[in-house]
């Protein structure tokens, strides 16, 4: 196997220059742990960082010992220095609620904030996260009173829908679907209708049909209320993708020696690059190594075999048993990171052992920062 | 096995979910061929768009399109499908509407891309109602066509809003024929034909999600199935030894002494490569303890717990089978 560069994680957390790090992965592979330490240590050498979390599950709370986060950057810690840890979790709902609040004129706002289309949007419907996330990153870039911002990505049923989000909105949004909606209410009603194709008339048919009256009604009055605050709406997220885009962000892939985690590893790599995203590295958790990695597996294995035959030293015996195990394992996660590793040999790689115990305050977090920079 | 023998008699839509990394797919995709061994027909379904079933079947791609995959122990089969929202909703708006012209027009003018991506409480919607349209489907004889279907459904974090997203659409459409469809939905969903299966692994932020998503289950009104353990390793050290080496005591020099027995190493070799062991053997036991903790937490819950084995060589068919055979005799299925 040839060897990948090591991803010298504390040149990124010192360079100055780093604004921005996305720590992007599938589900399951310690993406929120990992930005936690990384938002730890950078504070511990004297960066103001803040670690946005978009994980419902709080599970970034219960690692730096916090009940509860909000929408809000908390302190956590203070560090060397100037250095200083915070982190906040996105609460969707207000997000939305505070874009329409700072765009709308307060009647409108009122309009659009009550209107149950939006509430359903605003809430509940998923898919929305990735959208203020965005929001989200976007601002805390703009306040300027971080230095380093972390973001830990929403655990996506496709892997970089955070991504592909404002994309879509802006499709969405140069769609005919849209100005469709919009059209009756700017034009003041029938005369639009003459500049639409005989399209719309089947597609109104249905959508009453489909939708019955009344929601085509909200719909319609959603979309109109919305469309004055639209427009910034989505040339921020605009500003946010070129943002991601720019040298000062780094993107980190965060995976687990598997094989499922590997391949989207390997996807997430591919994507970034199309999208032009700057790539770091990539991040390995939960590698199982041997101290006794002297002692190969299939050695071990038969030496078990050899006392069992004998009938002497059975603690022996189930300790190579044990061992042998640790060694497949090992092995296994190995190949695993060949595959990655064969695919693209030029990404830097960090690898962390996996813990016996899962990580629950700021003193697990900084063990894990110092494995991510030994690595 | 008789099928009356079986923990889960009766339903007919298995919902599997989990958190991400605990092996949702493999146990769905396990659970799927347990419960058609004996000669059963049942469809595996896949909603992420991530075509994980075809992945652990190694076949290529899945289309929208519902085929037999794998043929079950003592008989029996397993049909795949993979959900694809857009295909669901033009299939959707033909069967129950006969409009298949709006249909493409609505595709054009990007109101399907609206309604699949932009929204998705409707891309859920879709995903659900086709998965109900399988369970309910019957054939010319008036049977139902599958005598069960397997929804790898989305993650833990994720399950209670996906299967009530009807419900939430069926509120903003209060009539019409979306509030109908939703009904219809929700009444299979929340029908004891219906359990919702949690996968976990045996660590703590695993077993938590499952509380917590049980938990929301539950108050949703969803009708909760079995806990999954998956991966479980079984312990090939006596427990006086465990019990010891929890608290960091393990008698090298015996361990120095077998190991010379067996071969491996001069005296010299032997106690460094002994300690190096023992501390393998200590890592070993504090793990298994916290095993044990997580189990004790799960055994909160009253719901049958079923174990699967962690397979060494990862998860590729024979290994499927294996797991589908631990299902069965457990009484899963």
């Amino acid at each position: 196997m040839k060897k990948p560069a090591t991803l010298d994680i504390d040149a990124i957390l010192d360079d100055r220059g780093t604004r921005i790090i996305v720590c992007c992965g599938s589900g399951g592979v310690g993406k929120t742990t990992t930005a936690a330490a990384l938002g730890l240590r950078a504070a511990e050498r004297g960066r103001c960082a803040v670690v946005l979390t978009v994980d419902p599950a709080r599970r970034l709370a219960q690692s730096m010992g916090l009940t509860e986060l909000d929408n809000t950057p908390r302190l956590i810690t203070q560090g060397d220095g100037d250095g200083q840890l915070f982190a906040m979790m996105l609460d969707m709902k207000r997000t939305f609620d505070e874009i329409i609040e700072a765009h709308a004129d307060p009647e409108r706002a009122r309009q659009i904030l009550s209107n149950p289309f939006y509430q359903s949007l605003s809430s509940s419907f998923s898919g929305t996260q990735e959208y203020m996330a965005m929001e989200k990153l976007g601002q805390l870039r703009r306040s300027d009173e971080w230095d380093l911002i972390i973001v830990d990505t929403p655990p996506s049923r496709s892997a970089l829908d955070f991504l592909d989000a404002p994309e879509r909105l802006g499709r969405f949004l140069d769609g005919r679907f849209i100005r469709l909606l919009t059209a009756p209410a700017k034009a003041g009603g029938r005369s639009a209708f003459r500049l639409l194709n005989a399209g719309f008339g089947i597609v109104a048919g249905a959508m009453t049909k489909l939708l019955g009256a009344q929601v085509l009604k909200d719909l319609q009055t959603f979309v109109s209320a919305l469309d004055a605050v639209f427009g910034g709406f989505r040339q921020r997220a605009e500003m946010t993708y070129k943002l991601l885009q720019a040298p000062g962000t780094a993107f980190l892939v965060v995976a687990a020696p598997e094989r499922d985690a590997m391949r989207e590893a390997s996807y997430f790599v591919e994507r970034l690059a199309e999208e032009r995203m700057p790539l770091a590295g990539l991040v390995v958790n939960r590698v199982h190594e041997s101290p006794a990695a002297t002692l190969s597996g299939v050695r071990s294995a038969a030496a078990a075999e050899d006392l069992e035959t004998r009938g002497e030293h059975d603690l022996t015996a189930a300790v190579l048993r044990l061992h042998t195990g640790r060694m497949q394992l090992a092995a296994r996660e190995h190949r695993e990171q060949e595959h990655f590793v064969s695919a693209h040999p030029t990404v830097p790689v960090a690898k962390v052992p996996a813990m016996t115990e899962d990580v629950h305050d700021l003193e697990g977090l900084r063990r894990i920062g110092e494995l991510l920079a030994s690595a | 096995m008789d099928s009356a023998d079986t923990d889960w008699d009766g339903v007919r839509l298995h919902v599997v979910t989990g958190k991400g990394g605990t092996g949702k797919t493999t146990v769905a995709a396990a659970l799927a061929l347990a419960l058609a061994s004996g000669g059963r027909k049942v469809l595996l379904v896949e909603v992420e768009g991530r075509q994980g079933i075809a992945q652990i079947f190694d076949l290529p791609p899945l289309p929208y399109e519902e085929r037999r995959i794998a043929v079950a122990p003592s008989g029996g089969d397993v049909y795949a499908l993979a959900i694809d929202p857009e295909e669901a909703m033009l299939e959707y708006m033909e069967m129950f509407y006969g409009m298949r012209r709006a249909g493409r027009a609505l595709t054009k003018m990007g109101v399907v891309d609206f309604a699949t991506t932009v929204a998705p409480g409707f891309r859920d919607v879709l995903v659900t109602g086709k998965t109900t349209e399988a369970v309910r489907r019957r054939g010319k004889n008036g049977k139902r066509v599958y005598d069960a279907v397997v929804l790898d459904a989305p993650p833990t974090g994720r399950i209670t809003r996906f299967l009530n997203v009807t419900q939430e659409v069926a509120g903003l459409a209060r009539v019409g024929p979306i509030k109908n469809h939703s009904d219809l939905v929700h009444g299979v969903v929340k029908s004891p034909e219906t359990a919702v299966h949690f996968v976990t692994l045996l660590e703590e932020m695993p077993v938590q999600e499952t509380l917590d998503g049980i938990a929301e289950a539950r108050a949703a009104g969803l009708p909760t199935g079995g806990i999954f353990i998956n991966m479980v390793r079984e312990s090939l050290l006596p427990q006086a030894t465990l019990d010891m080496a929890v608290k960091g005591r393990f008698d090298i020099g015996d361990l120095a002494l077998g190991l010379k027995s067996a071969g491996l190493a001069d005296s010299a070799d032997a106690a460094s490569l002994a300690e190096a062991l023992a501390d393998e053997v200590v890592e070993h036991a504090r793990r298994t303890e916290l095993e044990r903790s997580e189990r004790e937490s799960l055994a909160g819950v009253t719901l049958p717990r079923y174990d699967l084995p962690l397979l060494t060589d990862g998860v590729d068919l024979a290994g499927l089978y294996e797991l589908a055979d631990s299902i069965r005799n457990q009484g899963a299925a």
